[in-house]
């Protein structure tokens, strides 16, 4: 042992209750993590911005028939094709012009509609409002893809936690069903389940969920694996917590950030395949919208009705590049090492 | 290494069974047959035709037949294409795909990789948020809404390319624009990331202090090994390349397997289905065992076990 050097009496001083205040106000207030996720979070712009779009585009879809000015499936075959309108501005693109044989014509003259009449992004084919269509499109994916997900995570979760807790041979068993199940191709399964499923929003979320858990359920192991040997774990294991209350009280609220990670990417995933699906004409089935449906109609008119392939793009573009971009920024905001 | 392959090697087969199997039963499943719908067949008619596709026989003793075809090749005759076999109908359109798959994969790696090397030498600066942009498009925007916009700009306003044509490279160019994105933005991303970490290593900065160039120390270590990584993303990007295939084939009206996929779904031509499914995830296994091995080949660290991790 070294000796310890005796001090003197008069070094020590005697402070003052103030100064200890003092010193202790003038450090920042201490944060919780996820106060602290939530300023990373804000503190990056890109993210902030993706995030604020989709919170638009979540509540316009919500609010879907109350934001749409017409009814998304109501055709009056008179109105079809009639070129985007707002009010009675002259903005081009917006004023309700359409080029006939070379000459501009008013189109909502041509078809003799009422003066108060305008359809903000135009009417397809059967007369229909596209941008109710797109509202509701959009509606659609976003239901497939919190639907998936929640399936995604009822599925996913519960099997990791397992594999991961109880390890060996149960573990090996579940994962070489995973190895399995993985090896199929999500194309093929998702295909495979829209032939044999009835076209519709439920077998497009089953078929989407049933390739997508897999991921999920990986993770969710790999990361309880480590939990299991932190202290507190143990803890509560001596202290006689059953299984189940160690796995919804201590593992899922520290498995929080995994999960709400892989969620962000879930999520584009299945927007991605939905719009896929109902792309090639195996998704929705008429006459309900989808952003998959609507592109693929506007891409056949293209030649002479560009507007009516411009919105589903730009929306549903719009939509993945914000869903990865906040998926990014959550990472980074709850795991700030992931990010240099 | 050896036993590894083996096993992965048995897992395939076992994946293909499973799958074929699992395709059979579904198939199967459905109610109906092909010539449901066809009410000028006679009941006796009707009989001639199930017995000559084999339909009469019981569902156990067709999936014998099906797997007993299958390892000899043979995948069914289609309901729709003139009583083709499968096969003879895969081995046609295999060609066009493969064409703008391949190239589309090249493409977006070798872009990829200049894009994301770039993007880690100027990191922070405005050429990596360029670069940064361009790839979260590549990986967001899917392939076939960008398909819809290079062949409305492109091929229809401004004619450089044919619309919807399958001649000669010219036609293949659109496509395999749409299809090279996501692996351009995929590569792109885990290059910058790979590259940052590989520039910031003991090995680089000793590089440098030796008196290096810049570009050696970039070409000859940094890049080298920064690339090893990347190969481990090529198997799941050839299969998201193959996803898109099919719709981007169907887009500019290309005689490929993946076109031959939608229609046949489209007619519910279930043999040919059955055989393109099938073919279709041997493709993808082999794809992504492939690059496991080479991955394993290429990195000593995976060949050794864990023993030389970290």
């Amino acid at each position: 042992m070294e000796q310890v050097p005796k001090i003197p009496k008069e070094k020590f001083k005697l402070l003052h209750k103030k100064d200890d205040q003092a010193q202790e106000s003038l450090g920042t207030p201490s944060l919780t993590y996820l106060q602290d996720v939530k300023r990373r979070l804000f503190s990056n712009k890109v993210a902030t911005v993706c995030l604020i779009l989709l919170g638009i585009m979540v509540l316009i879809s919500v609010f879907a028939p109350v934001v749409a000015p017409h009814n998304p499936n109501t055709q009056r075959v008179e109105y079809s094709n009639l070129p985007p309108k707002i009010g009675n501005l002259d903005i081009p693109g917006f004023n309700g012009m359409q080029n006939m044989d070379g000459k501009s014509v008013d189109a909502y003259k041509e078809v003799g509609a009422p003066k108060g009449t305008y359809y903000i992004l135009g009417t397809d084919y059967l007369g229909r409002d596209l941008l109710s269509r797109i509202i509701y499109g959009t509606r659609l994916s976003l239901i497939v893809a919190v639907l998936a997900t929640l399936v995604d995570l009822i599925i996913g979760l519960p099997y990791g936690i397992v594999s991961g807790w109880k390890g060996g041979k149960v573990d090996t068993f579940l994962q070489r069903i995973i190895e399995i199940v993985s090896s199929v191709p999500n194309l093929v399964v998702v295909i495979l389940m829209m032939i044999i499923l009835k076209p519709g929003l439920v077998s497009i979320v089953i078929a989407i969920a049933l390739t997508d858990w897999v991921t999920m359920a990986r993770l969710i192991r790999a990361q309880t694996f480590q939990l299991k040997e932190q202290e507190y774990i143990l803890a509560a294991r001596t202290l006689g917590e059953s299984s189940t209350k160690i796995a919804t009280k201590h593992l899922i609220p520290n498995l929080s950030s995994t999960i709400i990670i892989q969620t962000m990417f879930t999520i584009p995933n299945a927007i991605f395949f939905e719009a896929f699906l109902s792309f090639i004409g195996i998704g929705i089935p008429a006459p309900n919208a989808s952003l998959g449906t609507l592109l693929s109609d506007g891409q056949k008119a293209f030649r002479f009705l560009p507007y009516q392939m411009w919105a589903p793009a730009l929306i549903l573009s719009i939509i993945m590049i914000a869903t990865n971009l906040l998926g990014d920024g959550l990472r980074d905001a709850f795991d700030p090492q992931s990010s240099d | 290494m050896t036993k590894y392959i083996l096993r992965r090697i048995l897992y395939l087969f076992l994946t293909l069974f499973i799958i074929a199997s699992i395709t059979f039963f579904l198939m199967k499943m459905l109610p109906g047959t092909p010539f449901t719908n066809q009410n000028r067949l006679s009941p006796e008619q009707l009989a001639i035709v199930k017995a000559q596709y084999g339909l009469d026989q019981p569902v156990f003793i067709q999936y014998l037949r099906y797997m007993g075809g299958l390892f000899q090749g043979n995948l069914g005759t289609s309901f729709q294409f003139n009583n083709e076999p499968v096969t003879q109908l895969i081995g046609q359109r295999l060609a066009p795909s493969m064409q703008i798959g391949a190239q589309a994969m090249i493409v977006g790696t070798v872009l990829g990789i200049l894009l994301g090397a770039v993007a880690a030498i100027r990191k922070n600066t405005w050429v990596d948020t360029l670069a940064t942009f361009i790839s979260i498009l590549g990986l967001s925007i899917p392939s076939f809404v960008l398909a819809v916009l290079l062949q409305f700009y492109l091929a229809y306003k401004w004619q450089i390319y044919p619309v919807a044509l399958w001649d000669n490279f010219q036609s293949s160019v659109l496509p395999t624009l749409a299809l090279a994105a996501l692996p351009l933005g995929n590569v792109a991303r885990f290059m910058r990331t790979e590259m940052v970490d590989v520039m910031s290593s003991d090995y680089i900065e000793l590089a440098k202090s030796k008196g290096n160039s810049n570009w050696q120390v970039v070409t000859k270590h940094a890049l080298r090994n920064s690339l090893i990584p990347v190969v481990t993303i090529i198997g799941p990007m050839a299969v998201s390349v193959m996803t898109g295939s099919m719709v981007v084939e169907n887009i500019f009206s290309i005689p490929g397997i993946g076109e031959q996929f939608v229609k046949s779904i489209t007619t519910n031509d279930y043999p040919t289905i059955m055989g393109l499914t099938i073919f279709y995830s041997f493709l993808l296994v082999l794809v992504i065992l492939i690059v496991d091995i080479l991955y394993g080949l290429i990195d000593p660290r995976i060949r050794l076990g864990n023993g030389g991790k970290e």
